[in-house]
C-alpha cells in the first residue's frame, strides 16, 4: 500500500497510514478490555484472598526476595523495550532488534523465576485446588504469565519480520503495538507486587 | 479422558431421537444440495471466505433467524408442558435444559448476532465509510461466533443440555451439583462466541471513531450509528467480565479450583454478582442499537427529524452508565441489607429517567409527521406501548422490598420478555423491513408483513400478559409444572395458545422472506421509502466497494438533505478514482473451525486432544501474522461499468413510498 518513498517524515512510522493508525488505536481498545479482564481478576482476589480452608497462608509462602527479583526483571525489560521502540524511532534497525532480545530474555527470565515459584508452592501443600485463595491467587498470577508468555512468542514473530523485511511502516507499527502490550502487563505487574506480595507480608 | 462412550449420544427420548434424525438428513440434504448445483467454490469464494461487511452481516442474520427458530422451538415446548396442570409431556430434567438452552440461545444466539449482523450492514454505509476498520477481525468475529452456537446447539444431542438456567448460578452448576459435561457446553460454548462479540465491540469503536465520512461530526451521527457506537463501548466494558467468569466455572468445573464451590472456601454469590456485573449492560447492549432502529425508522415514517437528537444521546449514554451500576437488583435477596438494596434500587428506577426521554423524543417526532404505516413503522408504533409495559413492571420490580415478592416467579419472566420481546424481537423485525431492499435489491412483501406482524403482537400479548397475573398469584418460574389446586390451569391455558399464535406470526415471516424471493419486484428504486441517511444514497443491493465517491456530509439527515437541494447525487467521470479493498481470507473461518473443534474436545474434558488443537489455534495466529496480503485495487473501468449500471435505472424503477 505505501511505499518507503511516501513517508511523511513529520510523522513517526508507525503512524505512516490510516490502516496503521487505526490499528494503534484499536490496540489502545483492546488494553482497555485487558485491563476490565484484570480488574475482574484483582477484584477475585480481593474477595478470596482471606480463605484459606485450613490451606497455607500467604505468609507460609511467599518469598518475597525472589519475587523481588522477579520485579526487577519485569520493570527493566520494560525500560529495556522503551529503549528498543527510541531506538525504532532513530532508524536503528539493529539496535532495535538487540535492545527487543534483551527484553524478551529478560522477560523469559521473570518466567522462569514464576515458574520455580509455582513448584516451590505446589511443594508447600499449595495447589489451585487447595483452597480458595490459592485458586485466586494462582489464576491471577497464572494469567498474567500467560499473557507474558504470550507476549514473547508474538514479540519472536515480530522480530522475524523485522529481520525479513527491516524496518517499514507495517513492521514498525507491530513492534509499537508489542511494545504496548508490554509496558501494560509491566503496570498489571506493579498492581500484583502491591496487592498480592506486599499486602499478603503485611496482613 | 473419562469419557463413556454409550453416553456421547443421547438416547432414549423419542423427541431427542427425531432430532437427531433431523440435523442428519438435514446435513446430508445441504451436503448432496450443494454439491449438486456444483455451488461449493461459490460459498467458498463469495461468503465464507468474504470480508465484505455486508456479506458478513447477512451470514449473522440468517443464523439468528436460525437460533430464533431453535430457540422459539424451546419456548412453544415448555408452553405445551404447562398448558394444562400436571402433564407429563416433558420430565423436569428436560425442562431445565429447555428453559437453559432458550434464554441462552435467544439472548447470545439470536438477539446478539441479528443486531450484530445489521449494525455490520448498515453501520460502514450510515458514516460513508467503505467497510469496518478490520475487516478480518471482522470475519473472525463471525465464525468464533458461530462456532460457540454450533458447539452450544450440539449439546442436546451429544453430551446432554446444560441445565442450571442461562444464569448457570453456582453451586449448582458446579461439578457436585451438575456433574455431568452439560455445563460445561455453557462454559466452553460462550467462551468461544464471547471472544468474537468482545473483537466486535473493538472493531465497531474505532470504525466509527476514524472512517466516518467528510463532514460528519460526532454530533451529525445517525442515531443508529450512536447506539452502536455506545454499545460497543459496554461490549468492551462488560464482556471481559465474562470472559473471566467462565474462565473461572471452566477452572471450577474441569481443574477442582474452588472460586464458587460450597467447600475449600469458594463463594457461590461472586458467579452471580460476576454474572450479572457483564449480565445487566449485556441487556443494554441489545436494547440500545434496538433503539437506534426504532430512531431510524420512525424519524423515515414521520419525514421529519428525530425529535430531541441531542437529548437522544445524551440519554444513551445516561443509559450506558447506570447499566455498569445497578446489578445487584437481580439479587436482592442475597440479604446485602438494606442500604446496598436501596443503593441499587434507586440507580435501577433512575434508568426509567433517560429511558423515558427517548420515548417522549420518539413521540414527538411523530407529531406532527406525515406518518407512513408501513411494516417496519408497525413495529416501531407497536413497541412503544409493549416496551412501556415491560418498563413500569420493571421499576416495581426494582423496588427492593417488593422484589421479595416477585422474585423467581413469571411475574419476572413476564417482565423480561416484555423487555426484550419489543425491545429487540420488534426492533430486528423493523429493521429487517427497513434494510431488507438494501442489501438484496428488492423488498419483503409488505401484506404478508402485516399479517406477520399483527399475528405476532397479538399473540406476544396474550402469551405473556397472563404470566403477569401467574406470577402474582405465586407460580414460580423454571417449575415444570403445577397442581390442578392451584388455579393456575386457565391462564396458563391461554398462555399456551398465544404462544402458537405467535409462532404462526413467525411461521408468516419465514413465508413472508421465501414469497418475495421468489416473486419479490427487483425493479425498484435504491431508496424506496424516501429515507434519510447515507446507506440510501447508493445502489441496492449496494455495490461492493459501497461508495464509488465518499459523501460529503453537512447536516444530520444528510441524504434528506442532499435530495432536497439536489447536490453530491450524481458522479461525474471524472471523480472516480481507484479503489483500495481488502482481500478474502480462509483464516477467519479455519480459527472457526479450530476454536470449535478445541472447544468441543474441552468439553468432553480430553485434555490431550484439545491441546492438540490449541497449537492448530496458534498456527492461525502465526499466519496471521505473517500474512502482508494488501488487498486489492478496483480499476476505474469496473466502477465506471457497475455505477452506470444502477444510476442508469433510477427514474426507470416503481417507486414505492413517495
Ligand atoms: C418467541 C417466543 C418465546 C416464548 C414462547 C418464550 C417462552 C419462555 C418460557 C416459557 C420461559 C420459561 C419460564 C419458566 O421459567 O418456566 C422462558 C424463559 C426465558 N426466555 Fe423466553 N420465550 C420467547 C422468546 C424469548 C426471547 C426473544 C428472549 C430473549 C431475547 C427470551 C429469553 C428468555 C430467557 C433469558 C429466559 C430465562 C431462562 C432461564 O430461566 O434460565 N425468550 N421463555
Ligand atoms: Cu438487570
Amino acid at each position: 500500500m505505501i511505499m518507503s518513498a511516501k513517508v511523511d517524515t513529520s510523522l513517526p512510522l508507525e503512524y505512516q497510514t490510516e490502516q496503521d493508525r487505526m490499528n494503534i488505536l484499536g490496540f489502545w481498545v483492546f488494553l482497555g478490555a485487558e485491563i476490565v479482564l484484570f480488574a475482574t481478576l484483582f477484584g477475585v482476589y480481593g474477595v478470596l484472598y482471606e480463605r484459606f480452608a485450613g490451606g497455607p497462608t500467604h505468609k507460609d509462602i511467599f518469598v518475597i526476595k525472589d519475587v523481588m527479583i522477579q520485579t526487577v526483571l519485569l520493570l527493566t525489560s520494560s525500560f529495556t523495550m522503551g529503549i528498543a521502540i527510541f531506538e525504532m524511532r532513530r532508524h536503528n534497525l539493529k539496535g532495535l532488534i538487540t535492545w527487543l532480545v534483551i527484553t524478551l530474555a529478560l522477560g523469559a527470565g521473570f518466567l522462569f523465576m514464576e515458574i520455580n515459584e509455582f513448584i516451590h508452592y505446589a511443594h508447600e501443600g499449595a495447589t489451585m485446588q487447595t483452597s480458595a485463595f490459592l485458586s485466586s491467587l494462582f489464576v491471577l498470577l497464572g494469567t498474567h504469565g500467560a499473557h507474558v508468555t504470550l507476549g514473547i512468542g508474538w514479540a519472536t514473530m515480530v522480530i522475524i519480520q523485522l529481520l525479513k523485511r527491516g524496518l517499514t511502516p507495517t513492521t514498525a507499527r507491530k513492534t509499537f503495538i508489542i511494545g504496548l502490550y508490554w509496558h501494560f502487563l509491566d503496570v498489571v505487574w506493579i498492581f500484583i507486587f502491591t496487592f498480592v506480595y506486599l499486602k499478603g507480608l503485611v496482613a | 479422558m473419562g469419557i463413556k462412550w454409550d453416553e456421547f449420544f443421547i438416547t432414549g427420548d423419542p423427541l431427542i431421537l427425531g432430532s437427531q434424525i433431523a440435523i442428519l438428513l438435514t446435513m446430508i440434504g445441504a451436503v448432496a444440495g450443494i454439491t449438486y448445483l456444483k455451488k461449493w467454490k461459490y460459498l467458498w469464494t463469495e461468503w465464507l471466505t468474504t470480508v465484505d461487511h455486508k456479506k458478513i452481516g447477512i451470514m449473522y442474520i440468517i443464523s439468528a433467524v436460525l437460533m430464533f427458530f431453535r430457540g422459539g422451538m424451546d419456548g412453544l415446548l415448555m408452553k405445551a408442558q404447562t398448558a394444562r396442570p400436571e402433564m407429563e409431556f416433558l420430565n423436569s430434567q428436560h425442562y431445565n435444559e429447555i428453559f437453559t438452552t432458550h434464554g441462552v440461545i435467544m439472548i447470545l444466539f439470536m438477539a446478539m448476532p441479528f443486531l450484530i449482523g445489521l449494525m455490520n450492514v448498515v453501520i460502514p454505509l450510515q458514516i460513508g465509510a467503505r467497510d469496518v476498520a478490520f475487516p478480518q477481525l471482522n470475519a473472525l468475529s463471525f465464525w468464533l461466533f458461530f462456532s460457540g452456537a454450533m458447539l452450544f446447539n450440539i449439546s442436546f444431542v451429544i453430551g446432554g443440555s446444560p441445565d442450571a438456567g442461562w444464569t448457570s448460578y453456582f453451586p449448582l452448576a458446579g461439578k457436585e451439583f451438575s456433574p455431568g459435561i452439560g455445563n460445561n457446553f455453557y462454559a466452553v460454548a460462550l467462551q468461544i462466541a464471547g471472544i468474537g462479540t468482545l473483537m466486535t465491540g473493538i472493531n465497531f469503536i474505532v470504525t466509527i471513531l476514524k472512517m466516518r465520512t467528510k463532514g460528519m461530526t460526532l454530533m451529525k451521527m445517525p442515531m443508529f450509528t450512536w447506539t452502536t457506537f455506545v454499545t460497543s463501548i459496554l461490549i468492551v466494558a462488560a464482556f471481559p467480565i465474562f470472559t473471566v467468569a467462565l474462565a473461572l466455572m471452566t477452572f471450577d468445573r474441569l481443574y477442582g479450583t474452588h472460586f464458587f464451590t460450597v467447600s475449600g472456601g469458594g463463594m457461590d454469590m461472586l458467579w452471580a454478582n460476576l454474572f450479572w456485573l457483564w449480565g445487566h449492560p449485556e441487556v443494554y447492549i441489545v436494547a440500545l442499537p434496538a433503539f437506534g432502529i426504532f430512531s431510524e425508522v420512525i424519524a423515515t415514517f414521520s419525514r421529519k427529524s428525530l425529535f430531541g437528537y441531542k437529548s437522544m444521546v445524551f440519554s444513551i449514554l445516561g443509559i450506558a452508565l447506570l447499566s455498569m451500576v445497578v446489578w445487584v437488583h437481580h439479587f436482592y435477596t442475597m440479604g446485602s441489607g438494606p442500604a446496598v438494596n436501596s443503593f441499587f434500587s434507586i440507580t435501577t428506577m433512575a434508568i426509567a429517567i433517560p429511558t423515558g426521554v427517548k420515548m417522549f423524543n420518539w413521540l414527538f417526532t411523530m407529531r406532527k409527521g406525515r406518518i407512513k404505516i408501513t411494516s417496519a413503522m408497525l413495529w416501531a408504533l407497536a413497541f412503544v406501548p409493549c416496551f412501556v409495559i415491560g418498563g413500569v413492571t420493571g421499576v416495581m420490580l426494582a423496588m427492593g422490598a417488593a422484589d421479595y415478592q416477585y422474585h423467581n416467579t413469571l411475574f419476572l419472566v413476564a417482565h423480561f420478555h416484555y423487555v426484550l420481546i419489543p425491545g429487540v424481537v420488534f426492533a430486528v423485525f423493523a429493521g429487517l423491513y427497513y434494510w431488507w431492499p438494501k442489501m438484496f435489491g428488492f423488498m419483503l412483501n409488505e401484506k404478508i408483513g402485516k399479517w406477520h406482524f399483527w399475528l405476532f403482537v397479538i399473540g406476544f400479548n396474550v402469551t405473556f400478559m397472563p404470566m403477569f397475573f401467574l406470577g402474582l398469584n405465586g407460580a414460580v418460574r423454571r417449575a415444570y409444572t403445577y397442581s390442578a389446586e392451584s388455579g393456575f390451569a386457565p391462564l396458563f391455558m391461554l398462555s399456551a395458545i398465544g404462544s402458537i399464535v405467535l409462532a404462526a406470526g413467525f411461521a408468516v415471516f419465514c413465508y413472508n422472506i421465501y414469497w418475495s424471493i421468489r416473486y419479490a419486484d427487483r425493479n425498484i428504486s435504491s431508496d424506496p421509502w424516501d429515507a434519510r441517511t447515507l446507506e440510501w444514497s447508493t445502489a441496492s443491493p449496494v455495490q461492493f466497494y459501497n461508495f464509488a465517491k465518499l459523501p460529503e456530509v453537512k447536516s444530520l439527515d444528510p441524504f434528506w438533505h442532499m435530495k432536497k437541494k439536489n447536490e453530491g447525487l450524481t458522479l461525474h467521470d471524472s471523480e472516480i478514482e481507484e479503489i483500495h479493498m481488502p482481500s478474502n481470507s480462509w483464516v477467519p473461518i479455519y480459527m472457526g473451525v479450530i476454536f470449535g473443534i478445541a472447544g468441543f474436545f474441552l468439553v468432553f474434558e480430553w485434555h490431550i486432544a484439545a491441546a492438540v488443537a490449541g497449537i492448530g489455534i496458534f498456527a492461525g495466529l502465526i499466519i496471521r501474522s505473517f500474512d502482508y496480503n494488501e488487498g486489492f485495487h478496483v480499476k476505474k473501468d469496473e466502477i465506471h461499468r457497475i455505477e452506470n449500471a444502477w444510476r442508469k435505472t433510477e427514474g426507470e424503477v416503481h417507486d414505492h413510498v413517495s
